[in-house]
């Protein structure tokens, strides 16, 4: 057996022998996800279990170093453990902005005194990270943003509001821009900074949103201290790591445009509302609709998986990500659009059990924000456009 | 299999690009067109793409063939589509030998897929009757007469029907309009006796055919396949032809994409170049993003019918009608962004819409895709 036989072989039986019953099916819209940190009830006994089992050998983060904790697996044999896990369709120990996006940028950027504070915490999913950029007057203009952290010879303080943290009142630890150099131009005088919740003087407030939910705040910073040694990078440098954020962030969002494997097509949820006759829809402009949905979707899906399949073979332009988000977006958008057309009134109905919640009425809300968050569709085509085109 | 090309596929890729940019420019077709050529291609670049093998490339290696797959075949046409060079690539080395390779027996294959691949006989492929494409609409009777067939009827929009040496047939020996079963194909000479052929030249200054079929006796050995059972071939014949025809349309996406980029690199209104423009920028954008998502899907049909893969009708289908939907966007696009200049016949940018519609309309539009794929996926 080669070496990555001998790994997928033990891959399998580790998974097989930790993997708890309960967590061999797929989360739904969120449903029965795992985000760890200090404030956390787990859901039940065996997603702590499983939380732990995974982060102690470093599989919730399994291509980083083993020297912080993770799991040190090479993209062969990453790959294989993914393949592994979606055989016995093991969930997700754990979702994490720690995992997703500080993380990566503190291997690329940090010092190894930052690595050592936060990685381990990270991958244990003991403390859960927000992230702090936009602010009432820097969304679409980020490099704008105007919260600010004056030196005080051992430390700084922080002052200004952040806005749309996700999940800001749930969270330990933030990774946040300040404007550390007033003079400078824009971008030039920004750093990455990260700081404890708790700090005195950090309040998030949730803000409702029209889905009726609270995923995002407001994080009002009053004279919050900030020790020196939690900047990532050198000061005046953050928009560097900033955009090499943005652009992981654009991935995960593009993301959104692939529907989960498993979950029923459009065509057949249509097909189970409304019937067929001679074995086409009985809504023919609804037929019309969903096909055009899903044969943009599989264009899109295949084009995730050769954008990949490029990249692994060095080919390629790269800098797809800010393609695959707009595109991902839009389609998002389109998909609850179409199917909230299938549910009919019953899908109106905003509470209660017939609608489940108004589960399709309230995710197509929170779609409309898919195409404004992480860069909206027009900042993306101007990335496109400058970027990819050369149009200047 | 990973998305991407091999090796030997890039290197096609890049032999096809310097062939025919040098000997099949645009500039080639206008002077067919001007020259007022009744055969819609040019004979001696057909023997030069012989010579080269690329009749070869699907002909399997046991009939004298190169057995280099639809993938690196694809590789030609879809720079044909830049290049918007006419051949018979398509009608005799694609749709020929799909058919005859999935039908014929073992004497048809020896004697035709050889002569195919070493240049000495050309095909077309004979399947609509009505203006809109719907193969198994199939009702010209085949009906049995001693050892052999009558065949009776019309057939339209025949691609390279007034020049091909053999015609494929689709006919009814059975059943009615819509039955898949009942359907039938024949080899007919096209200088059969009974054979008529009113050459139509179309938009895109190549030449296709309405064929009339009066009493047209053929033998049973001109029969491919067998009797009745003849959509099965068919139906896949057309789903490697629409395949190869998403090919081609995605290049011509991408040739007009890249034209019309360069143009914005170039013109200037309001003393600024119109590249610089946010609101052409994100039109443009736009556009790319929609050339990214046809790359994919024709490496995905291509590569399935490599494979065999079973979801290979709904594959064609899906890339048919996407390379369909961004094509009219591209050639739309590419006009619009050129403006008054992408209208005038001295210009090439024109050359590609009235390529593209043809090529989306050959076997099935969008809206025969779409309904097709959603007839495959249960509703």
């Amino acid at each position: 057996m080669s070496d990555l036989q001998v790994f997928r072989q033990e891959s399998r039986d580790w998974l097989e022998e930790n993997c708890p019953q309960s967590m061999r099916s797929p989360v739904i819209a969120g449903e029965g996800a795992c985000w760890g940190g200090r404030n956390w009830t787990f859901t039940s006994e065996d997603q702590k279990l499983w939380l732990e089992r995974m982060g102690a050998k470093g599989w919730t983060a399994p291509d980083w170093p083993t020297e912080y904790g993770g799991g040190g697996l090479d993209k062969a044999e990453h790959k294989i453990l993914k393949e592994e896990m979606a055989r016995i369709r093991a969930r997700s120990p754990l979702d994490s902005f720690g995992v997703w996006m500080i993380g990566p940028a503190l291997l690329k950027f940090g010092s190894e005194a930052l690595k050592q504070q936060h990685l381990p915490a990270i991958i244990r999913g003991e403390i859960r990270w927000c992230q702090g950029y936009s602010e009432p007057n820097a969304g679409s203009d980020l490099a704008g943003l105007q919260s600010k952290a004056v030196d005080m010879g051992d430390h700084f303080i922080a002052n200004g509001q952040k806005v749309w943290t996700s999940y800001g009142d749930k969270a330990d630890w933030m990774f946040c821009l300040l404007r550390t150099d007033p003079d400078a131009k824009k971008q030039m005088g920004i750093s990455l900074v990260l700081f404890d919740m708790e700090t005195p003087g950090v309040t998030p407030k949730p803000i409702k949103l029209i889905s009726g939910s609270s995923p995002f705040c407001e994080t009002f910073l009053d004279d919050v201290r900030v020790e020196k040694d939690q900047v990532v990078g050198e000061v005046n440098q953050g928009w560097t790591i900033a955009k090499y954020l943005l652009t992981h962030e654009r991935e995960m969002i593009g993301g959104m445009g692939l529907t989960d494997a498993g979950s029923k097509t459009l065509g057949a949820i249509a097909a189970k509302t409304v019937g067929t006759t001679d074995g086409r829809l009985n809504d023919l402009f609804m037929r019309t609709d969903v096909a055009r949905w899903e044969i943009d979707a599989a264009a899109f899906a295949f084009t995730a998986e050769r954008v990949t399949d490029e990249a692994k073979a060095g080919q390629g332009i790269g800098a797809t990500s800010a393609m695959l988000k707009y595109y991902g977006t839009e389609l998002n958008k389109r998909r609850f659009e179409t199917m909230l057309k299938i549910g009919g009134s019953d899908d109106l109905i905003w509470e209660g059990d017939i609608s489940n919640n108004g589960w399709t009425a309230r995710t197509l809300l929170r779609t409309k924000g898919n195409s404004i968050e992480g860069g909206t569709s027009e900042v993306q085509l101007n990335i496109i456009a400058k970027n990819i085109l050369g149009l200047g | 299999m990973a998305l991407v090309l091999n090796e030997e596929q890039q290197m096609l890729k890049e032999s096809a690009q310097g062939f025919l940019s040098e000997h099949a420019p645009v500039s080639e077709l206008r002077a067919q067109r001007d020259a007022g050529s009744d055969r819609g291609y040019s004979s001696t670049l057909w023997s030069q793409m012989v010579n080269m093998g690329w009749a070869a490339i699907l002909v399997p290696e046991e009939y004298g063939g190169l057995a280099f797959g639809h993938v690196g075949m694809a590789q030609i046409v879809e720079q044909s589509g830049r290049t918007l060079t006419a051949s018979p690539l398509l009608s005799t080395a694609i749709l020929g030998v799909t058919a005859i390779n999935l039908a014929g027996s073992e004497d048809q294959k020896t004697e035709l897929l050889g002569a195919i691949a070493g240049g000495e006989l050309t095909i077309a492929l004979a399947v609509d009757e009505k203006i809109h494409h719907d193969p198994m609409q199939t009702a010209m009777p085949a009906v049995a007469k001693g050892d052999g067939y009558v065949l009776n009827g019309e057939k339209r929009f025949v691609v390279d029907g007034s020049t091909a040496d053999k015609l494929i047939v689709a006919t009814r020996t059975a059943g009615s309009p819509g039955d898949m079963k009942g359907i039938s194909l024949f080899l007919v000479d096209r200088t059969a006796s009974g054979v008529s052929v009113q050459r139509t030249e179309m938009l895109d200054g190549r030449n296709a055919a309405i064929i009339t079929f009066t009493d047209v006796e053929v033998t049973a050995d001109a029969m491919l396949g067998e009797q009745d059972r003849g959509f099965r071939a068919l139906s896949a014949t057309l789903d490697a032809g629409n395949a190869h025809l998403s090919a081609e349309l995605l290049g011509i996406a991408q040739e007009s994409f890249d034209r019309t980029l360069q143009y914005m690199k170039e013109r200037k209104q309001f003393g600024a170049l119109i590249g610089s423009f946010q609101a052409l920028q994100h039109r443009t954008a736009h556009w790319w993003s929609e050339i990214e998502m046809c790359k994919s899907v024709v490496l995905k049909v291509l590569q399935s019918l490599d494979e065999g893969d079973v979801r290979g009708s709904a594959l064609a289908s899906i890339a048919k009608a996407k390379l369909c939907e961004v094509a009219e966007l591209s050639t739309n696009e590419a006009i619009q962004l050129h403006g008054g200049i992408g209208m005038t016949d001295e210009y090439e940018i024109g050359f590609f819409i009235k390529r593209a519609r043809p090529a989306q309309m050959l076997f099935g539009d969008y809206n025969y895709h779409a309904n097709r794929f959603a007839l495959i996926s249960g509703y």
